[in-house]
């Protein structure tokens, strides 16, 4: 038999005497005073201060308004984001268009920066798959519910990347809850093995439903789950936004020139219920959330940005006049779409629609539509 | 022209394919050095190194998952589950990832990708590896599943799955792996998915099976003097009742042979189909010779099992009653 001409043997390790397990490294540079360590801040515009505040108004926005629209019976159970807003705009913010998102169900921030606009999320929540179709070049992938199962997905683009040769990274949102499934060991295996450009974003909020933190894993921290991985992990206080972005930005860097993936895990908090269906009070203490109210990461940029002069009464009466403005429109949007035709139950279930699909949809058609 | 088994046909066609696509890839558990435990994949990281060909961590999860995300970015992973009994860890990501990523993105994100497993009884193997759950796969929205049952459609049908914007589950029946041959042609061709094939014309009766059933139902016929249709489904999902109702209208009487268990087997579907399309012309009710409703046995009763000619001929002796 011929000698084979690939060999894994190379890649196989000494025996290592000594096993140096690294340290994970916990990164802050804004506190919540508003406090910020100028020495590790990232150089950041003016202007991109001003999107990224503009942004979390946004999204505070757009969730209260479908926190309303939920509770009037206009839409659906979804699940608000508030609290989370600099651990998406953080990480976003240091991607570039051609980088692709994985998401999964709480990232309206990230939707929001990335150009999702507000009615596509009232749309998909509201019942309809039309809010799923994003703008062209959104390079992000739809709201995946099954926890944890998105993650892979994020490597295999990732993957698809280095075997084109591109320079392009992929990031993925997960919380601590996926962290406990499958998917999610699979998938940073697979990205430490084949050393991929993959950013593995955890939004460590603290609770996946009522199950807390501490019983998802007897890990001290989920960054360190990356050491076992062969790759580094990193905490960042979650609602820190140049935190975020400066450790996103690392772990960018650093796929980019084929050094493969990070873990970033963002200490962050939840201050909503899970979902408009979930009641927290059930199994958390309130003194907890008055807590983590006083780290709003919102709060804490204002602070910062107020301190800078770029943030004054006026320039927040602006902002909020014009974001209303924003969401009220999306929302005229959102219930100006009617419900979707019929054909949409059986289109794009294959490319070509089989016989039987045919059959199907000849036979629904035949009868008058249910109104609600 | 060549005269080939079932494995050697679907190498050549892995090989034409990724030969004609550079967006090809074959990832998988032992894919590559060793060529797949059945030697599928022989000798194709050779011709197409390391980056097309993939030998990944043993984590089917991982496999199929990352092919959602290879999928979706370009690639068409042809991804080998070594085997049927081990897809389960992956079968979160197959209905809720893999057969609706079409559908949840409406048209703006597809997932061609084949997932290829071995599958069916009858090879004396360990527990786990004699598996035939082809209905849970046909039974998900969204998803294509095929089945050879001979060498000339494994090639023509593997091309044809590899080719398909769509993403197909390709189950090939160990059984036969090797123990049929026959000439297979050099030059790419394919044969359609969505199409059963009638493997020989009759008018008595319409012998219905696919994958390593077929060999058994074609031995029964063999063996009965009696003018028998026999179809080869070939694709589950989406499913050629066309060509069955057709056939039966002309013979009036079906049996449908599966190995897989009973209740709830593909058997029952197309027994349906046929009852609800046409059953005043029916001579006889529809029968189904199939494998039991127990865990897939270790292998010293596989042979009480697995459905035999003896036991089809017994059906063909009941329908003919009528």
């Amino acid at each position: 038999m011929p000698p084979l001409k690939v060999s894994y043997l190379k890649n196989v390790p000494p025996i290592q005497k000594e096993l140096k397990l690294s340290s994970v490294r916990f990164l802050q540079i804004l506190d919540e005073q508003g406090n910020c360590n100028e020495k590790i801040k990232p150089k950041i515009s003016e202007s991109t201060l001003r999107e990224w505040y503009k942004l979390m108004v946004l999204t505070r926005k757009t969730d209260e308004k479908l926190f309303v629209l939920q509770r009037q019976g206009r839409i659906s159970t979804f699940a608000q984001v508030k609290g989370q807003e600099a651990s998406q705009i953080g990480s976003v913010g240091a991607l570039q268009k051609e980088d692709w998102i994985v998401q999964a169900f709480r990232e309206t921030a990230a939707m929001l920066m990335r150009g999702v606009p507000p009615k596509n999320i009232m749309a998909y929540y509201g019942g309809d798959g039309r809010g799923s179709v994003y703008p062209e070049g959104t390079n992000m992938l739809p709201i995946a519910i099954p926890v944890g199962s998105q993650i892979p997905h994020a490597v295999g683009i990732a993957w698809g990347m280095k075997l084109k040769k591109e320079k392009n990274v992929c990031l993925v949102y997960f919380g601590d809850g996926a962290t406990s499934e499958g998917d999610f060991h699979e998938a940073m295996n697979f990205a430490g093995v084949f050393q991929l450009p993959c950013i593995f974003v955890c939004q460590n909020n603290q609770w996946a439903i009522s199950v807390p933190r501490a019983r998802q894993t007897a890990s001290a921290s989920i960054a360190q789950k990356a050491v076992a991985y062969g790759f580094e992990g990193i905490q960042v206080d979650g609602n820190d936004v140049f935190a975020v972005y400066a450790a996103t930005q690392q772990a960018v860097q650093k796929a980019r020139v084929g050094k493969g993936p990070t873990l970033i895990e963002c200490y962050t908090y939840r201050l909503a219920d899970h979902t408009t269906s979930d009641d927290a009070k059930r199994y958390r203490d309130e003194k907890e959330v008055a807590a983590w109210i006083k780290k709003d990461p919102l709060v804490r940029f204002k602070k910062y940005l107020e301190k800078k002069k770029i943030w004054n009464t006026k320039y927040e009466e602006a902002i909020q006049k014009e974001i209303e403005g924003i969401v009220e429109r999306n929302v005229q949007e959102y219930e100006n779409m009617g419900v979707p035709p019929v054909e949409y139950l059986f289109n794009h279930m294959y490319k070509e629609m089989p016989p039987a699909l045919k059959e199907q949809l000849a036979y629904i058609k035949q009868f008058e539509r249910k109104k609600e | 022209m060549a005269n080939l088994n079932i494995v050697e046909a679907l190498n050549l066609a892995l090989k034409q394919e990724m030969k004609k696509d550079s967006k090809v890839l074959v990832l998988g558990e032992d894919v590559g050095v060793d060529g797949g435990v059945f030697r599928v994949t022989q000798g194709i990281i050779e011709e197409y190194g390391e980056n097309r060909v993939i030998d990944t961590p043993l984590s089917e999860l991982g496999i199929v998952g990352t092919s959602v995300g290879l999928a979706i970015y370009g690639f068409k992973p042809v991804a080998e589950i070594q085997f049927d009994g081990f897809i389960y860890p992956a079968f979160n990501q197959i209905i809720n990832h893999v057969a609706r990523m079409r559908y949840r993105s409406m048209g703006k994100y597809t997932c061609p990708l084949v997932i290829r497993a071995p599958y069916c009884g009858g090879i004396h193997a360990l527990e786990h590896h004699s598996e035939s759950m082809e209905a849970l796969y046909a039974h998900i929205p969204g998803l294509k599943v095929v089945i050879p049952s001979n060498p000339y459609d494994a090639k023509g049908l593997l091309i044809s799955a590899i080719r398909d914007p769509d993403p197909v589950l390709f189950l090939e029946p160990k059984r036969i792996y090797r123990a049929i041959k026959q000439e297979v042609p050099e030059k790419e061709y394919t044969v359609p998915i969505g199409k059963a094939k009638i493997v020989r014309e009759g008018t008595d009766l319409t012998l219905i099976a696919w994958g390593a059933m077929v060999r058994e139902v074609q031995a029964a016929a063999d063996q009965v003097d009696l003018s028998c249709e026999v179809i080869d489904v070939r694709t589950l999902s989406p499913f050629d009742a066309e060509t069955i109702i057709e056939s039966v209208k002309k013979t009036g009487r079906a049996i449908i042979v599966h190995e897989a268990p009973r209740t709830c087997g593909f058997g029952a579907e197309i027994s349906a189909q046929i009852t609800e399309k046409m059953i005043t012309q029916l001579k006889a009710p529809v029968l189904r010779v199939t494998g039991f409703d127990t865990i897939f046995p270790l292998y010293k009763l596989e042979n009480d099992y697995l459905p035999n000619p003896e036991r089809i001929i017994d059906a063909i002796k009941k329908v003919m009653m009528f």
